[in-house]
């Protein structure tokens, strides 16, 4: 993958401008069932932000993340979106499942044409920018395998692909590669980044390991279960491109500890 | 695993592709895996044997052939009545195939109804079950009386027997999609129509197969049983009547013959429908890929 970064970092252009992509005020929501899954959340997203969510399950970030994208909505409070001037973020959102969620009758090229495909994007053009995007994540030649033809990793690279074809200014990822071996895991999250800061899109990542929150972000929101709330906001300073040797540091060991003191509070509290 | 999908040469670039297992060739006889033929051959020795051993007590014990004819004079009675036999089983098959044709159209446009109205589904589903728990035997003569033509109301009998399978399985599978997609779908504005097409309708296709093998060899048992009950004769008669005519004629041969022709007919309609199914799905579905454990 390129290695040639851009100057300006994404996370300039957003904290200059000073307005947040994404804003949650008050959001509770409530289940059918009386399950109280996420309570008076107040939370900014700014533009070109790497945000995780991480908590214990059950802790209401999966629920949080659904509510983002306008997959069900809150049963109190707004999520508005003042940076787009509307209350949704429509085409400018990207979002990955904890699995590839493809479709297993589709090649990797169909499965990334999907949302060009519904918005009538002529398909030369489609499967041009499906297959820009595959290249991308690294799956060149693989245009015309089948799902069952990749590995959990490809599947999981198929799955980013589609999501950030539409080049949206948002990606919203929910735990997407928790089912993923430890290699693979580190592979996808260096990837991960170099996508993000050449694509300059807010990442909102949701996840239960420490270390995958400490190594991706520059912000890590600590969520707590029963009910589902924000318990800590955590600012990772640590300057970007991150490798090996970031995760070998004095400082990721430091903020890892942080980030996993406030953890257990959350699950004590 | 096919010889043009990427695992044959996988690339060095870095991604996880490396990892997987290169898919060993089997030796072939005649271009099918040596593995292949006892599936083949076991089947074809055990009716041989058995064909022998019915000519032979047949032989033996000098059985009249009114009574048991052996297979020998079976497979004569075959070639010498083949005229009109053969006439008479395209009759059979004419029927068999519009039933089928029409049991796909409705059954498909019912089912893409019914998951588009919980309302409509409510409201017609219980007279499908109703079609199809009635014996057709007992409605044929009914259908015969109301339809006046009788090929329309062999194709009517033919059509409730078989088109219940493809009904019931198609609904279930056009409700099987994947949630997530489903979700998926939504947060890309997808319309009703674009749902249907590109996630419900492909997601629906192997339980539509499944159905659709069920349903083949249901027509031709509804076209069968409807030519008994309505018992036309001259020389527009499907096989069935041609069996009940040898029947009263004591030419017993000339039965076996007539069963053996509408025996193969339903294996042929199962082996296509099921070749049809394997074409489909072999590239994606679980119960077309063959696993290596």
């Amino acid at each position: 993958m390129d290695t040639a970064y851009l100057s300006t970092h994404p996370e300039e252009a957003g904290k200059e401008s000073g307005r947040p992509l994404v804003s949650i005020r008050r959001v509770s929501k409530q289940f059918a069932n009386g399950t109280i899954a996420v309570r008076d959340v107040d939370l900014d997203l700014g533009t070109g932000e790497f945000v995780s969510l991480l908590g214990p399950s059950g802790c209401g970030k999966s629920t949080l993340l659904r509510m983002v994208a306008g997959l069900g909505s809150p049963s109190s409070g707004t999520i508005a979106w003042p940076g787009t001037g509307e209350n949704k973020a429509g085409r400018d959102l990207g979002f990955v499942f904890q699995d590839p969620t493809l479709m297993p009758w589709a090649n990797a090229l169909a499965n990334v044409m999907l949302p060009l495909t519904l918005k009538h994007v002529p398909r030369r053009e489609a499967e041009e920018r499906a297959a820009e995007m595959l290249a991308l994540v690294g799956l060149k030649g693989f245009e015309k395998s089948y799902p069952r033809e990749l590995s959990g990793g490809m599947k999981m690279r198929v799955s980013i692909a589609r999501a950030l074809v539409m080049r949206p200014k948002i990606l919203l990822m929910d735990e997407p590669f928790a089912a993923l071996d430890e290699i693979t895991r580190h592979r996808l999250n260096d990837d991960l980044l170099n996508l993000w800061w050449r694509e300059r899109f807010t990442a909102v990542f949701v996840t239960h390991s420490v270390f995958e929150s400490v190594y991706l972000s520059q912000r890590i929101v600590v969520m707590a279960a029963r009910p589902g709330r924000v318990m800590a906001d955590l600012d990772v300073s640590a300057p970007y491109p991150r490798d090996e040797l970031f995760r070998t540091s004095a400082e990721y060991a430091h903020l890892c500890r942080l980030a996993s003191g406030k953890l257990k509070e959350a699950i004590g509290a | 695993m096919s010889s043009s999908s990427p695992a044959t040469a996988v690339p060095h670039d870095g991604t996880d592709a490396e990892a997987r297992p290169l898919a060993a060739a089997e030796p072939t006889i005649l271009g099918l895996p040596v593995s292949f033929w006892p599936r083949i051959l076991a089947p074809i020795v055990v009716g041989i044997l058995v064909l022998g051993l019915w000519e032979f007590a047949v032989r033996w014990n000098e059985v009249p052939s009114y009574v048991l004819p052996g297979p020998l004079l079976v497979g004569q009675t075959l070639i010498a009545d083949w005229g009109t036999l053969s006439a008479s089983l395209w009759i059979t098959l004419r029927i068999t195939f519009m039933a089928l044709a029409a049991a796909v159209i409705v059954g498909v446009a019912l089912a893409v109804l019914f998951t588009q109205s919980k309302w409509l589904e409510m409201a017609l589903l219980p007279y499908a079950v109703i079609l199809q728990v009635t014996p057709i035997v007992a409605i044929a003569p009914l259908i015969i009386i109301w339809a006046g033509d009788i090929n329309l109301s062999l194709l009517i009998c033919a059509w409730i027997v078989a088109f219940f399978p493809i009904l019931s399985n198609t609904i279930l599978g056009l409700n099987s999609a994947d949630h997530n997609l489903i979700n998926f779908f939504q947060l890309h504005g997808a319309t009703r129509w674009q749902t249907l097409r590109y996630l419900k309708l492909p997601a629906a296709l192997p339980y539509f197969l499944a159905g659709l093998k069920i349903s083949g060899g249901l027509a031709l048992i509804g076209a069968v049983v409807a030519e008994f009950v309505a018992g036309t004769g001259g020389s527009e008669s499907g096989l069935a009547y041609r069996i009940l005519e040898a029947g009263y004629q004591l030419k017993i041969p000339r039965v076996f013959a007539a069963l053996l022709m509408i025996s193969l007919s339903g294996i042929a309609i199962f082996l296509a429908t099921s070749l049809l199914s394997h074409l489909l799905l072999r590239r994606w579905h679980e119960s077309a890929l063959k696993r290596e454990n």
